[in-house]
């Protein structure tokens, strides 16, 4: 349903000029309130809160729908930060919204002052930072992990910009004061470890329009009087690509099945990892099979090829999540390795 | 869209209790070294067989009347999987229990059914596939051998090559041309049970790289093979030829064959890996975890009643590709010498599958002819 939904809308309303719009820097208001006003952007809100009361399993549709269509809007982010604020028994305000910190070593604090708490520290290459309604920020007060609400325009924010000029902007709280802040049972850096499942399906969905349009593409385009999809080395790379996307899409959902669980680092680690490498993979097989048009800023193609490049490094690459994954399987020894994989 | 549709296939709770009495069995029955486990689906032992027969693990879909135990696809997965992770001796019932059993369900006569499928799930009873000769390979349809129609039969002439275990099979579904249409190549074929011990055939072994007698090639002259023996319709031989290759390219054995070298491996590196061996081992466990998921979908298609061809074709190429990917990366990580008979488990099991993954991609269909059908699937043939 909230599939069906997302594709319907996202085929309607993401055209190629909104995306370049936006990567001029436009805000695509109306996409936005399109999404909004759905009730897709807080799938994992209570219902009795105003969001879909829906299950992270259900979710995996949505997030690859907008990968598959590069919507140039904070929905994957927003569909996270609204989970955190819900989480964490806070109100969940109207808007676009963000999340951070999603860095490996970048840790935020928040101190109460009087009423208020207040938010120290800086989160680099944060997704809409400057444009998003409000942060969604994790840290932790005396060791207790705290979700606080910041409003656009509280914290002092850098533009900068990823590979698809989607906006990663570094936010430097300095005792910024939050809206609202509740402590919560959840890891400090839960915003990598969800940022990095997002990301996952966001690329399983842009994998799939890549191989989609290269399909599209070569039988369409003749050379040697015949389309090329003729040709069987043209054949066999687009068959290797779709063995990528069915993995990707496959780790992916799972990892959300796991989401659904509450235990998914797992398997957040095999998505990031699998889907990083189609991405990698999947974009140089795309590329070669459009030829130069493919090359080109007319042609639509790089809108996903530019984003799978940037996603696969955000939230973690393959090397750092393969690391992690690597460790723990060699910690719990040869003996554990196939039990644990038929326990998750 | 041009994607293929792979849902999420959770096991349920019957499938998963019955994981923990397989692996109670293979603790009791399965105290092989590491090297004989590398063997993976390849390992011959017909007392193992017997016993899994004994269990209710042969058969386990099919119905009781034929000695089967009418248990879901997810629950033969189950079992299947927690043989290959072990590298459990396998091979005298998992061509039969794959693929010529279901075949004689699907195409076969109740008599054929009545006769083969109790031994077969017993374990008693051992199956070669009679497709490949010496001018036919990917290119099967070309296949010469022939059955002419005889008082009461067929007579076979030609051959076959390539024939796993034919030398300790009873059977072999084999495929022959029974009739020759310049026009229509699929046309003509007809699949027959043939007794490898029948008057006139000769099985010649030959020796595969690794050193070993695993494949055959086998010679037909003048081999009577009686009508009820025939296995569907004289010239339906194509169509059901093409859903043996299914059956058979949609099992965990299309990724796991590895799983040996994989442990192997995970030892080596030891509790405190360094960064390079972490990252590799991450990898093949990110790829390992993700094509369970793909081969247990195929399970859930199987089970719906579905026909999972085309998502068979993809899962074996990428499962087979990561097979071989496994010795690649154990040779980039450890650096060691491949060395077969002498040396650690680690040497001997990285010797043998060195030597045997590059089968993986031929056998079943080749990587291009598989790419060949998912390209088709994509629309582009
Ligand atoms: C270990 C092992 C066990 C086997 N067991 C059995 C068995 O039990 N029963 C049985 O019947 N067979 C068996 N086979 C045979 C197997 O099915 C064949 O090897 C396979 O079908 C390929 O045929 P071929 O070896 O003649 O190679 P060929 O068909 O000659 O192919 C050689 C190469 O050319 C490629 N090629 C061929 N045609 C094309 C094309 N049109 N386009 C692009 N590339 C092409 C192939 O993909 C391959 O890479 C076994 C093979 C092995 C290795």
């Amino acid at each position: 349903m909230l599939g069906d939904v997302s594709t319907r809308l996202f085929t309607d309303l993401v055209t190629p000029e909104l995306i370049a719009d936006a990567e001029k820097g436009e805000w695509p208001d109306a996409l936005w309130r399109a999404v909004e006003e759905n009730g897709l952007t807080l799938p994992l809100v209570p219902e009795s809160k105003g969001g879909a009361g829906a299950a992270w399993g259900n979710v995996f549709v949505l997030v690859a729908a907008a990968g598959r269509h590069a919507a140039p809007i904070p929905f994957a982010e927003t569909i996270v930060a609204s989970w955190l604020l819900s989480e964490a028994g806070l109100g969940v305000p109207e808007g676009p919204l963000t999340i951070a910190p999603g860095g490996a070593d970048e840790w935020l604090q928040l101190e109460r002052a009087g009423d208020e708490w207040r938010v120290q520290g800086t989160a680099k290459r944060v997704p809409w930072g400057a444009s998003a309604g409000h942060v969604v920020v994790v840290g932790e007060s005396n060791g207790t992990p705290m979700v606080g609400l910041v409003a656009r325009g509280a914290v002092q924010a850098a533009p900068e910009k990823n590979l698809a000029l989607e906006p990663r902007d570094t936010l430097s709280f300095d005792g910024t004061p939050a809206v609202a802040a509740a402590p919560v049972k959840l890891p400090l850096d839960v915003v990598r470890t969800y940022g990095a499942l997002v990301r996952s399906a966001q690329m399983a969905g842009a994998l799939e329009r890549m191989l989609a349009l290269s399909v599209k593409y070569v039988t369409e385009r003749k050379q040697f009087g015949r389309p090329i999809g003729n040709f069987q080395a043209i054949q066999h790379q687009l068959a290797l690509l779709a063995g990528h996307v069915a993995a990707a899409g496959t780790a992916a959902d799972t990892a959300f099945r796991a989401a659904e669980r509450g235990d998914l680092r797992y398997e957040v680690a095999v998505a990031k990892v699998r889907t990083g490498e189609a991405a990698g993979l999947g974009a140089g097989i795309a590329h070669q099979v459009h030829g130069a048009i493919g090359f080109t800023y007319e042609h639509s193609l790089h809108f996903f090829t530019r984003r799978l490049w940037s996603w696969r490094a955000e939230y973690g690459a393959e090397a750092h999540w393969a690391e992690e994954l690597g460790r723990a399987v060699a910690q719990r020894g040869p003996a554990e390795l196939w039990p644990y994989v038929t326990s998750r | 869209m041009a994607t293929f549709q792979f849902d999420l296939c959770e096991l349920p709770p019957e499938a998963e209790s019955l994981r923990g009495e397989v692996r109670q069995f293979l603790r009791e029955n399965l105290k092989t070294a590491a090297i004989s486990r590398s063997r993976s689906w390849g390992g011959f032992d017909r007392e193992f067989s017997r016993k899994l027969g004994a269990r209710g693990w042969i058969g386990m879909t099919w119905p009781k009347k034929y000695g089967g135990h009418e248990r879901t696809f997810l629950e033969r997965y189950v079992v299947m999987e927690e043989m290959l992770a072990a590298g459990a001796p396998v091979s005298a019932h998992w061509v039969a229990d794959r693929q010529s059993g279901p075949l004689l369900l699907r195409f076969g006569t109740e008599e054929q059914r009545e006769r083969f499928l109790p031994a077969i799930t017993r374990g008693e009873m051992s199956f070669a596939i009679g497709m490949s000769e010496p001018d036919s390979g990917s290119d099967l349809a070309s296949l010469r051998t022939r059955a002419e129609r005889v008082a009461g039969g067929y007579r076979v002439n030609g051959s076959k090559i390539w024939t796993s275990n034919a030398h300790k099979s009873e059977y072999m579904i084999a495929t022959f041309r029974t009739a020759t249409d310049p026009k229509d190549r699929h046309a003509g074929l007809t699949q027959f049970l043939v007794e490898t011990k029948s008057p006139g055939i000769t099985i010649n072994p030959i020796i595969d790289l690794t050193g070993e007698h695993h494949f055959n090639l086998i010679l037909f002259e003048d081999v009577f093979v009686p009508e009820e023996m025939r296995v569907g319709a004289e010239g339906a031989g194509w169509a059901q030829v093409t859903t043996e290759l299914a059956f058979e390219r949609s099992g965990p054995e299309r990724y796991l064959s590895a799983m040996a070298l994989i442990l192997e491996l995970v030892r080596a590196a030891g509790p405190d890996p360094t960064e390079r061996q972490a990252i590799a081992i991450g990898r093949v466990m990110a790829h390992l975890n993700t094509l369970r998921q793909l081969s247990l979908s195929i399970s859930g298609m199987l089970q719906a009643g579905q026909n999972p061809n085309l998502e068979a074709a993809v899962v074996k190429d990428l499962g087979t590709t990561f097979e071989q990917e496994i010795p690649q990366i154990a040779h980039d990580v450890l650096g060691l010498e491949p060395s077969p008979g002498t040396g650690s488990q680690l040497h001997q099991v990285l010797a043998y599958l060195t030597q045997s993954v590059p089968s993986h991609s031929l056998r079943g269909g080749t990587r291009e002819v598989l790419r060949g059908i998912i390209a088709r699937g994509l629309g582009l043939r």
